[in-house]
Order: C-alpha cells, then structure tokens, then sequence
C-alpha cells in the first residue's frame, strides 16, 4: 500500500515574496529527500498558467496521487490547486498546502537561514500529512432560491431589486417603520446635488414587486440550519413568523455618532451634520455665520479609522448654504481634507473658490467651543484665532449598531474591533463572509457614501446568485464520522455539537449526520472512546505532523 | 573589541532554540497569523503551526504526543469567546486546557502550554503573543523530556499523564462539562464551575496516581509497598487505588510473597 503512495512537492517563488527570503532551490531539493516523495519542482509564480501547467504535468509525467504545494495561505488558494488535482483525476482531498510566505517568508525576513530552516520542517510535515491523506466526496445539499436580506437601507434595497429583477423570491426585513435607511435623511447628495429620492425611488419597484417581501418593523429572532436552507424565524410585534430561505444577506447599516460631551454638542446651536440635513430639509435654517470641525470623535485613540464620508458631506452642505445665502461666512476646521476618485478634488477647489475657508486645527489643541466663539490655535500664525459663530456643526463618524453583535452570534460571523461585520477577505472575498450562504454590504461593514453602497449591494447579489441558481451546493467532505464498532453511545458528543449533526437514527445508533456536520471536530476531542472520526483532520494525520516536526535535526 | 564581538556572536550562536508547537484554527488564529504575514509583523522563527478548523479539534492526547516527544511549547490558538466560527469550540478547548494545565502541574510543564485568543484582524497581536511565548520557552530552558537523558520517572510521569487524557473516564467528565455547569445533569443538577473544578481536580488526581501505578505495574508485578516506594507516597493512598484499579479488573493478585500480595495488570 505504502509504494502507491507518489507525492509531488511544487515550492515556490511567488516572485521575491518567498525566493527573496527562503533558499527555494535548497528547500526544494531537501523535499526529494522525504518519504514517498517522488518529484520535486520549484515555480517562480505556482498559481500564474504557468505554474499551473507544470503542476498539471508533474502530476501526468509521475503519476502521482498526492500533491503538495508550498506557498501562500491555504485561506486564498486552496480552492485552486484542489481544482487541478481534481482536473487531473487526483482526489481534491490528496491536496496539502503548505503556507511558507504568510507564515514564514513574510514574518521572518531579517533572518534567511531560520526562514529557510522552518520553511523546510513545515514541509517535511505537509508530506507526513500528504501520505496519510484520504481520498474524500462533496456532499450536495438542496438550496432554495430564495434571500432574506437584513436591512432596507440603500445597499440592502439594490440587492433586493438586483435579486427581484431576476425572478429570485427575496425578503427585506427592516427594524424601522418604512424602508430607506439614512438616505431618507438627506436634502441633496453629493456629487451633482442629486434629490435622494431619485435614489430611494427605487423602493417603489420593490413595492410593487411579487417576487419581493417586505417586513418592517421586524427584528431577527433566530437564524439556525445551513446554506441553502436557513430557516429564520422574525418577530413583528406580538407575531412570530418563520421561512425558510437559501442565502442571506446582511445590510443594516450604520449610525451617526452623537458626539455627547463633544464640544458642547446640545443639538440646538452645536449640532452634527445629519441634524444640519434636517434642519436644511425641514427649512428651518436661517443661520449666517457656521463653523464646521471634521473628525469629531473619529481618528481618536477610541476610533482610530476615517469615516470617509464627512469632508465630502462638510463640503456638500456648506456649498448649499453659500449658494443660498451667498453673505453667510463659512468655516471649516480640519485636520486633513479626504477627497479621493477623479470629481471630489474639483468639488473640494470649487468650494474653496465659492468663498468656503478651510483651515487645519491641531489634533492635540483641539478647538474649543465657547457661547458664542469658536477659538482654535492656528498653526501657520502660532496664535489662537476666534471665530464667532450662530450655528457650529460637527462632522461625527459612522459607527457600528450595537444589535450587531446580537446578529453577529445568531449569523456566526465576525466584527472587527469597531463593531463592523468582517467580511471573509478584504481583496479576495469583499462582500462574502467565511460561512457559506451569507454575505455582508452596505455600511454595516465599513462607512461608505452611497455609490458605493449600492455597488456594495449588487456585489452581494450576484454572489448570491452563485449559490441560488443552481439547484443543488457541494458541502464540504471533511466532516466527522462515527466508527459504530467503538461508540458505547455515551451521546457526549451529542450535546457539544453546535449544529445539531449528532443524532439518533433509527436502529437507536449515534450518527453523524453530514450535511449538517462542519468538521469542527469538537466531538471528537472529547469521545471517551476516541469512537469519532474528523475526515481530513484525523487523529493520523494530526499526529504524523507532530512527528515529522520533532524528525528535524 | 574584536574580542567583545566574537563573544557576543558566540553567544547568539549557541543561544537556545526552542521547539515551539502552535495549533492554530482556521477560521481566526491562522486568519490572524495570515495578517501579521500580510502586515510584514516580524516574530521569531520558533513556531511550527498545524492548522486546525478549530481549537476544540485540540485533543489534549496530541498535546501530550508534542510534549512526550521532545517539544518546547505548545501554543494553542483560538477565536475569542463569542467570535468561534462554529459556536463554541474554542469554549471545549479552554475547559480541555484547564484539565490538561492541572495534570501538568505535577511535573511543572504546565508553563509550557499557553492557550490564547486571536481575531482574525489582530495580525499584530498574534506576532505578541507568539514573541512574548517564545522569549518564555527560551528563558525556560530545553525541555525536560527533549534531553537525551530524561529521567526515567518524568516519562513515566508524562506517560501516565497522557493515558489519564486518553482514558474514558476523565474524557466523559471534561466532555459534559458545560452541560453539568450550564444546563445541568440529568437530575437538573446544576454544579457551578468552582464546584466543577474541584470535582475535576479530584478524578485527575485519582486517575494519575493509578495509571502511574499501572506502568509501574506493567514494568515489573509488585506489592502495594514497592510501588508507594517507587512512587514516594503513603501506602494507604496508594492501596486504595490498588483496590480500584482490582475491582475494575484492571490489575489482580499474581502471588502472595511472604505476607504481602503481589500484583499484576491483567
């Protein structure tokens, strides 16, 4: 049995990232030398064409049926490579990946030789693992094609129509009375002054939609089952109404900071630049002399981040005001001023033009608001400057809800330290998260203006549309497994799984069942018979690895 | 000051090199240590990681396999309580640390294993923790079982830590812990996690006196005496446990040697 077992090792480059730090010619020869390792090959880009090809003829030329690949991080590209096996006839699951640049060659740059050194025990390790391997299946589960989408904000409702406009049964539930979101806040956005309800007039065709439906004034009650089947229960008012949908979507936004305590905010003379909106859009202003201060409470020690959004909104405002009352004296105290894309820096010249002053303020002497004077100490004269004011406005940042934490451990998916939902990768899976089925738009995971939000929120969809118009999902094969001959069916494992996977059949034995099973392996690690089985993850596999560690010189 | 030079390249050349374990689950602490690698966070090389899905697939019996077999320091690695991709795996490996950092104190290992909770957005963090770990397990010193010479008690020791984490009986107690502590047993008996503990502390005691006694045992049949002797503790302890480990029908009389019976594992 142990002669059929014929690994390949390809090493590589990935340009300098890993070959500018580890000796990828000595740590590829080093690999000729371990058990069952048949060929050896060193790429300068492993996942480029190129590198892709060689693997696919390594594989042809060697016959081989365990492939390694020591590279970046299993997270990105595992998908990858298990798909050239699985091109070239070689089991998915006889894949193993080895991450010698995020874990080794990046984090260990000052010293070649120790880099060199590990990157070579943690291959001797993958090919222990590789031999012990085993060939594995996909499970299909049924998906319904349908979407709950949380949140009819701006974002949530452009997946929705997305969705609808493509016949798929799609469900918004908002926790306010009406769909809209912030932007029913608004009087005007920027760039173009657009009137927001040209936007939000998209809610009509929702309205109107069958394939839509709507509940407001609704809160998420519990979310439980897997992709293609979440079966959600909501609650509106004293009702409780459960269904079933395929995949969710997650937008509910973000809220205004109210900067109490904050330069003596009172909402009345010192307000923030959404009560200004309404102010503005209610017609109730009629002040002359503004003074605006940008990031207030935001690129702190408390909230490190910009919100991205309030420079343009500071702008956009004050431009209104001057172009209405062309007497009125504006000005705008900042720290920077954030104007990126190819139309915000004109908009930023054309208002310094219209007469708008902007001037910086030192973080550590912040401006101080008295009665009826703003003072701020003036870098460039070295001397505090009054300004007298009828109205200051405070640009606050978009913070996370605090229900998102609720929704976050009903979803299992992460926050990041501000609150905002962590989507699974930044440039590689921006709107998805790390379970299957669910993904993230819209504010609720980082401040964004509104194209972008609704660009946000068609990203989503069409990710959705991935999973729900096929009729069926491949799940995972690296799920738990219970050898009969060994459980005393104890049912300790029954009531650590989180997903209900463990239950009775109806010989009365204790099963796994696999389309619910992530492959966690908690209840194994606890079998007081060592009765479970993890695939993928066995107790073999696990152990060979510490082996080959400690088999180092 | 040539001289201070080659002395202080001296130095580092024969510093100490730890062999550090990490377990690391997929979903937050590797993320983590993904991101220190995309934020160029510099750590020492110390530290060999085997990914997991989840820190609750930690079998404390691989912990013990790493530390029988010559390894510095086990880093064991999760998603903080709450974040776990899958509910509350990392909640399993804490209580399976616990038990495992209470049998360690007997040998004074238990500073070699350290469980911590890492995002997925804390690259920097795990580059710490990693850091503060390996300057630890180096100013310990090489492990005690990575010596050419290991006492031959410690291995015995260490041994009967491992079948103490292996056998039922303590496997069923640590598994239904958050029931007993959260939901309660069978009888709605709900044992606080204090209790719990205690409760805890004496099976692992009980448990690593008699598989001690078993591989003494198991090297050579003896009386209740020799072993207390080998094992320097009081033969009233020591043949209670003898007594137990008879009616399990684990060990039984082989012969009777002037007054005093001696044993043998069956």
């Amino acid at each position: 049995m142990d002669d059929d077992i014929r690994i390949g090792i390809f090493v590589c480059h990935c340009g300098t990232n890993i070959g500018g730090i580890v000796d990828v010619p000595a740590v590829t020869e080093y690999a000729k030398s371990l058990p069952h390792v048949v060929f050896t090959q060193r790429n300068l880009y492993t996942c480029s064409e190129t590198g892709l090809n060689a693997i696919k003829n390594g594989i042809k030329d060697n016959n081989l049926n365990r492939v390694v690949v020591a590279a970046c991080t299993p997270r990105t590209h595992e998908p990858l490579f298990r798909g050239i096996c699985s091109e070239m006839g070689v089991n998915p699951y006889f894949f193993e990946f080895v991450n010698i640049r995020e874990q080794c060659a990046w984090v260990h740059q000052k010293d070649k030789k120790k880099a060199t050194e590990k990157a070579k025990d943690l291959i001797r390790m993958g090919a222990a693992r590789a031999a012990l391997l085993e060939a594995l299946d996909k499970y299909q589960i049924d998906v319904k094609p349908s979407t709950l989408i949380i949140g009819g904000g701006i974002s949530g409702m452009s997946a929705a129509q997305v969705l609808a406009n493509q016949g798929y049964e799609t469900i918004i539930i908002e926790n306010d009375t009406e769909l809209g979101g912030q932007l029913r806040f608004h009087y005007s956005l920027y760039p173009g002054e657009l009137d927001p309800q040209k936007v939000l007039s998209i809610k009509d065709g929702l309205l109107k939609n069958p394939k839509v439906k709507i509940y407001t004034s609704s809160k998420i009650k519990n979310i439980d089952g897997y992709v293609g089947n979440f079966d959600i229960t909501i609650q509106k008012g004293e009702e409780e109404i459960k269904f079933t949908v395929g995949t969710i979507i997650v937008a509910t936004g973000a809220d205004v900071l109210k900067p109490v305590g904050l330069y003596n905010y009172d909402g009345k003379k010192v307000i923030t630049q959404k009560e200004l909106e309404q102010l503005i859009k209610s017609g109730g202003f009629n002040h002359k002399k503004i003074v605006m201060i940008q990031c207030v409470g935001s690129r702190n020690k408390e909230r490190p981040y910009c919100s991205s959004i309030c420079c343009m909104t500071a702008m956009k405002n004050a431009r209104y005001i001057k172009k209405k009352y062309p007497d009125s004296e504006i000005v705008i105290l900042n720290r920077d001023i954030y104007t990126s894309g190819t139309y915000q820096e004109t908009y930023y010249r054309e208002a310094r033009e219209m007469g708008i002053i902007f001037t910086r303020y030192n973080k550590l002497k912040p401006p101080q608001v008295g009665k009826d004077t703003v003072t701020y100490y003036n870098e460039s004269l070295k001397e505090n400057i009054e300004l007298n004011y009828d109205l200051v406005v405070l640009s606050t940042p978009l913070v996370s809800y605090s229900e998102s934490e609720e929704l976050s451990k009903m979803l299992k998916v992460p926050l990041d330290e501000f609150g905002f939902f962590l989507e699974a990768h930044v440039k590689l899976r921006p709107v998805d998260f790390a379970t299957d089925g669910i993904f993230v738009c819209g504010t609720c995971k980082w401040p964004a203006n509104v194209p972008e939000s609704i660009s946000q929120g068609y990203a989503a969809a069409s990710r959705v549309t991935r999973i729900i118009s096929k009729s069926s999902f491949s799940v995972e094969g690296s799920t738990a497994w219970i050898d009969q001959d060994k459980c005393i069916a104890c049912e300790v494992c029954l009531k650590k799984c989180s997903y209900g996977a463990i239950a009775r059949d109806e010989e009365d034995r204790v099963v796994v069942r696999t389309v619910l099973c992530k492959g966690c392996g908690a209840c194994s690690t606890t079998c007081p018979e060592h009765a479970i089985h993890i695939r993928h993850f066995t107790d073999d596999q696990i152990e060979s690895e510490i082996t080959a560690l400690m088999e180092g010189d | 000051m040539n001289e201070v030079i080659t002395e202080e390249k001296s130095e580092s050349d024969t510093q100490f090199e730890p062999k550090i374990l990490g377990f690391l689950c997929n979903w937050c602490s590797y993320a983590g240590a993904d991101l220190a690698g995309v934020s160029r966070n510099q750590y020492p090389s110390n530290i060999r990681v085997v990914r997991l899905m989840c820190s609750g697939r930690v079998d404390p019996v691989f912990v013990m396999d790493a530390l029988i077999k010559g390894v510095d320091g086990v880093l064991i690695l999760g998603c903080h309580f709450g974040d776990c991709h899958y509910g509350d795996g990392n909640y399993e490996a804490n209580i399976n640390y616990e038990m495992l950092n209470l049998l360690l104190k007997n040998v004074n290992i238990d500073n070699r294993v350290e469980i911590n909770w890492v995002s997925a957005a804390e690259g920097t963090y795990f580059a710490k923790i990693v850091t503060d770990f390996t300057d630890k397990i180096r100013s310990l010193g090489p492990s005690p079982m990575a010596k050419i010479n290991t006492p031959k008690d410690l291995l015995l020791k260490m041994k009967a830590i491992k079948q103490v984490v292996y056998d039922p009986r303590v496997r069923k107690l640590v598994g239904r812990e958050r029931k007993i502590t959260e939901s309660g047993n069978v009888y709605n008996e709900k044992i606080d996690k204090g209790d719990f503990i205690l409760l805890l502390k004496d099976a692992l005691n009980a448990e690593y006196i008699r598989n001690q006694i078993l591989l003494h045992l198991n090297e050579e049949p003896g009386s209740v005496k020799v072993v207390s002797e080998k094992m320097k503790m009081d033969t009233t302890t020591i043949f209670e446990h003898f007594l137990v480990l008879q009616q399990r029908g684990i060990i039984d009389v082989l012969e009777i040697k002037g007054f005093s019976p001696i044993y043998t594992v069956i």
